[in-house]
């Protein structure tokens, strides 16, 4: 019996085998349970992501009735606050004038209402900056301002002034009638 | 052998974390070039399957308590939610139910090899005892495991097992009230029940590291219970047992995977899916499959504190083991007539299991009545456990100490080497 | 010595024949094939369509499914998965399906509480506000929830299925109490309640009366609506139901079988080349 003294000598690798064959087993044992490992991972991983309930958007349908001109009510949505501003002429024409100056996230007032439907604005309430609920009326566009660290925005809900890289984000959203709105 | 330290740092971090917190050393001591017995069999594998089987409840038991509300109204729907809307919720609550079998099958087995070979024997004693109190905990931690859910069964078999402390004299009521939170099992006792099985692994945990602290002293037992003599005893712990326990671990986890995707729900019970009535019993209160044999000790006795009390001396039995057995003998590979009531053991153990499942008053053989016996027709489930449990009581006060005295051992090997070249394994 | 070890682990295994239940007694379940059984099986789209119509125009009158969201059945598996829609809360015949469905609110403006059509993220809704209602309008008895119910009972779909097909005339001999009704595969005692020759009959009374009735439910596809077909078509959605992950959990486990075999078979390969040349 070719018996090597084990314990003097712990060289996994024992003399007298083909080395080459021998490493290819240990190689392909090792990646294949190194694959097992990372595909079990997933799940451990993925679970965190939001789950089914979560994902099953909740969507919130509004009455635009409650808004009265030159007003905005604020509702929960996604957790968020979501702005529904009804708009004034003037403030539609400031906005509009405004379509080409210089932004910093260039948008043009069309681009952030429903076409045929400029004096309603569905805005998230969340300012782009840190995430602070923005006042209404606030700032001298007469959009909104962000109290935290003053980021002004006009009444298109674009920014104009302060730290916020974006404009306030315009959610998914449909007219079910002229009353009525469905968001999410 | 806790021998001295082979490990030489080879590069400069290693020498700089070796003189500040030697780690390196520590595996390597520990895992890599621990001398090991060359002779160790597959029923030696169990000790990292089970150390695989804890980590793996403690993360998919983490990761279930990030969705798991311990609240009565809520916990049956939160585990269904789980099930249902969390990513790859059903994978990980039926892992981590099924684990739980499954780390109880390999500690049956891990225990009943330690019985075999005498693992429990001086100068093991120490390292046996921590293994009784890693039992004890995984005991708590799998019964408040399964209250969770809150389905009929959790609830009563709650219920049942809380109500047992109230047989203690004087100050039984006291405890199950404190026990309880209330005057019943209800959300208190649901919500403490989680922190607690959110607690106990990490101290099973921490057992853990000094029942293998304990086991590196002396070294491992091995088949034929005979001491490592010289290295040529031996073999390094890596790869040789690495590899072969992650072999046996592949194994293990086949039969892990066929439950967890074929029949995840074979070894727990219907009832538990509906979902808890204090005001309505099942018609058969079952715990998990792993605790029948206690089970059935329990009922056996007529009387509820004798049965608590032999209930818990079973479980005590295990823990007095090194000091009952008078052999001098350590395996009963040698000990030809311990290894058959070592085998009729392992089959009371087994019979009681049976038992703990069955109503005490069925027929064991169906359709045949015999006479009463003190309180219970003789051919019923009840007497048959109470035969077992005499049994199992009887091999460890009775068998166990007096045959260590009267056997006659085979010849034991003088090293281990030497059986390798001349005898065949048993 | 060791044929008295073969005897003992005979009368053994004999015990685990007969169920656990003492005096109670029941017809063993039918013998049926789902297209689910096994390790390759899967939910038939069109039974569970089917099935969920026998549970929508049949059983929800008394029983709810407090789990189940009407946009479970448009995920991958349910019964009106779309491939158009990855997001069932999107599938448009899911937000049909509830849309005919009423299910309680309250108004946002006044508080009251109001009834409006049902929308995908919306749970199916319960028959009764709570379980007193729920009793009182079943003569005392409480319909179980359906959810889980095929997980909930042994012998799963198999017991549902001949249950709500297994309704029989009581034989003679047997006193029916009022308002129950006899069913051979429901476990009970009827041992009190019997005066005939010889054992009792199998089976227990049931609060439901027989609910399933030839052609009390159109299928849309033709199928012929026999109490047999009824039955099987909402055997299987409840076990949907009760499962809806199981086509995955199948098709992943195929999946962890074949490589952990190749992955056990490397790690058998590598432990024999390692102690080769280790006398052991």
């Amino acid at each position: 019996m070719a018996d090597t003294h084990v314990g003097e000598h712990p060289d996994p690798h024992v003399s007298g085998d083909d080395p080459s064959r021998r490493d290819f087993i240990y190689i392909a044992t090792g990646a294949v349970a190194a694959g097992a490992v990372a595909s079990l991972a997933w799940p451990f991983i993925d679970q965190m992501n939001p789950a089914g309930d979560t994902l099953a958007l909740a969507s919130i349908e509004f009455d635009l009735g409650k808004v009265a001109a030159g007003q905005q009510v604020t509702v929960k949505w996604r957790g968020k606050p979501l702005f529904v501003r009804n708009r004034t002429e003037k403030e539609i024409a400031a906005a509009v004038k405004d379509d080409h100056a210089e932004l910093r996230d260039p948008q043009t007032d069309a681009e952030r209402h429903k076409p045929g439907k400029p004096q309603w604005l569905v805005l998230v309430g969340t300012c782009t900056h840190l995430g602070c609920v923005p006042t209404f009326g606030g700032g001298e566009y007469g959009g909104w301002f962000c109290p935290c660290h003053g980021s002004v925005y006009d009444t298109s809900g674009r920014i104009r002034k302060g730290p916020a890289p974006k404009n306030l984000a315009v959610p998914d959203y449909a007219f079910l009638s002229d009353t009525k709105i469905k968001v999410g | 052998m806790s021998g001295h330290s082979t490990y030489e740092p080879k590069t400069g971090i290693e020498r700089w974390l070796d003189t500040r917190l030697p780690v390196i050393r520590f595996a390597m001591d520990t895992m890599v070039d621990f001398p090991t017995p060359k002779n160790l069999n597959y029923w030696w594998t169990f000790g990292a399957i089970l150390s695989l089987m804890l980590v793996f409840q403690i993360v998919t038991g983490v990761v279930l308590a990030m969705h798991y509300v311990p609240h009565v109204d809520y916990a049956f729907a939160s585990v269904e939610r789980i099930m249902r809307d969390v990513n790859y919720g059903w994978l990980i609550r039926y892992m981590h139910a099924n684990g739980a079998s499954m780390f109880f099958i390999a500690v049956y087995v891990h225990i009943f090899r330690n019985l075999y070979y005498g693992s429990y024997k001086a100068p093991r004693e120490v390292l046996w005892l921590l293994g009784c109190v890693i039992y004890l905990l995984m005991m708590a931690t799998a019964f408040m495991g399964y209250v969770l859910p809150w389905g009929q069964m959790s609830f009563h078999g709650a219920v049942v097992i809380t109500n047992l402390l109230g047989a203690l004299p004087v100050i039984g009521d006291a405890i199950t009230t404190w026990l309880w939170g209330g005057f019943a099992v209800d959300d208190p006792t649901l919500n403490r029940f989680f922190s607690l099985h959110y607690l106990l692994p990490f101290m099973i945990a921490g057992v853990v590291g000094l029942h293998i602290w304990a086991l590196h002293v002396p070294g491992n037992n091995n088949p034929t219970g005979v001491n490592v003599k010289s290295k040529e005893d031996t073999v390094p712990f890596h790869p040789y047992y690495t590899v072969k326990d992650a072999f046996a671990i592949g194994v293990f986890l086949l039969m892990f995977a066929y439950f967890v995707f074929y029949s995840p729900n074979a070894l727990g019970h219907a009832d538990n899916y509906i979902p808890a009535n204090p005001l309505v019993t099942p018609q058969h209160i079952v715990p998990e499959w792993y605790f029948l044999p206690f089970y059935a000790i329990l009922r056996a006795v007529p009387n509820k504190l004798g049965g608590v009390l032999a209930m818990f001396g079973a479980i005590g039995c295990l823990f007095v083991l090194p000091w009952l057995d008078t052999s001098k003998v350590r395996s009963m590979r040698y000990r030809p007539t311990a290894k058959l009531y070592f085998f009729i053991f392992v089959l009371a153990c087994i019979v009681l299991g049976f038992c703990g499942a069955r109503l005490p008053d069925d027929p064991v053989i169906p359709g045949v009545t015999s006479f009463i016996l003190i309180d219970s027709d003789l051919n019923s489930f009840v007497w048959l456990s109470r035969i077992a449990a005499l049994y199992y009581f009887a091999y460890f006060l009775v068998i166990t100490p007096i045959l260590g005295l009267t056997e006659t051992p085979l010849p034991v090997p003088e090293s281990i080497s030497e059986p390798v070249l001349t005898e065949k394994k048993d | 010595m060791l044929r008295k070890g073969f005897a003992i682990a005979a009368l053994g295994f004999a015990m685990l024949a007969g169920p656990a239940l003492g005096a109670t007694t029941f017809e063993e379940p039918k013998d049926v094939h789902w297209s689910f059984e096994g390790p390759f099986g899967k939910f038939d789209k069109a039974q569970l369509q089917r099935g969920y119509k026998v549970y929508r125009e049949v059983c929800s009158a008394c029983h709810a499914m407090n789990l189940m969201y009407f946009r479970n059945l448009g995920q991958p598996g349910g019964p009106f998965y779309d491939e158009k829609y990855p997001n069932p809360n999107d599938n448009p015949y899911v937000k049909s399906l509830a849309k005919d469905i009423q299910v309680g609110d309250i108004d946002s403006e006044t508080g009251d509480a109001i009834k409006r059509p049902a929308g995908s993220a919306d749970k199916f809704p319960s028959p009764f506000p709570n379980e007193p209602a729920a009793r009182a309008s079943n003569g005392g008895a409480l319909p179980p929830d359906l959810s889980v119910i095929a997980k909930a009972r042994e012998g799963g779909p198999a017991y549902i299925y001949s249950l709500l097909s297994g309704f029989e005339e009581a034989p003679a001999g047997l006193t029916v109490p009022p308002g129950k009704h006899y069913n051979p595969y429901y476990p009970g005692d009827l041992s009190s309640f019997w005066t005939g020759k010889g054992p009792a009959p199998k089976g227990g009374f049931i609060s439901m009366p027989p609910p399933l009735g030839p052609n009390k439910v159109t299928f849309d596809d033709g199928s012929p609506s026999t109490v047999q077909q009824q039955a099987k078509d909402v055997s299987a959605f409840l076990m949907w139901a009760a499962e809806p992950k199981m086509e995955e959990r199948k098709r992943f486990g195929l999946g962890a079988m074949i490589y952990l075999l190749i992955l056990t078979g490397l790690l058998y390969a590598s432990y024999r080349a390692i102690w080769r040349n280790v006398s052991h």
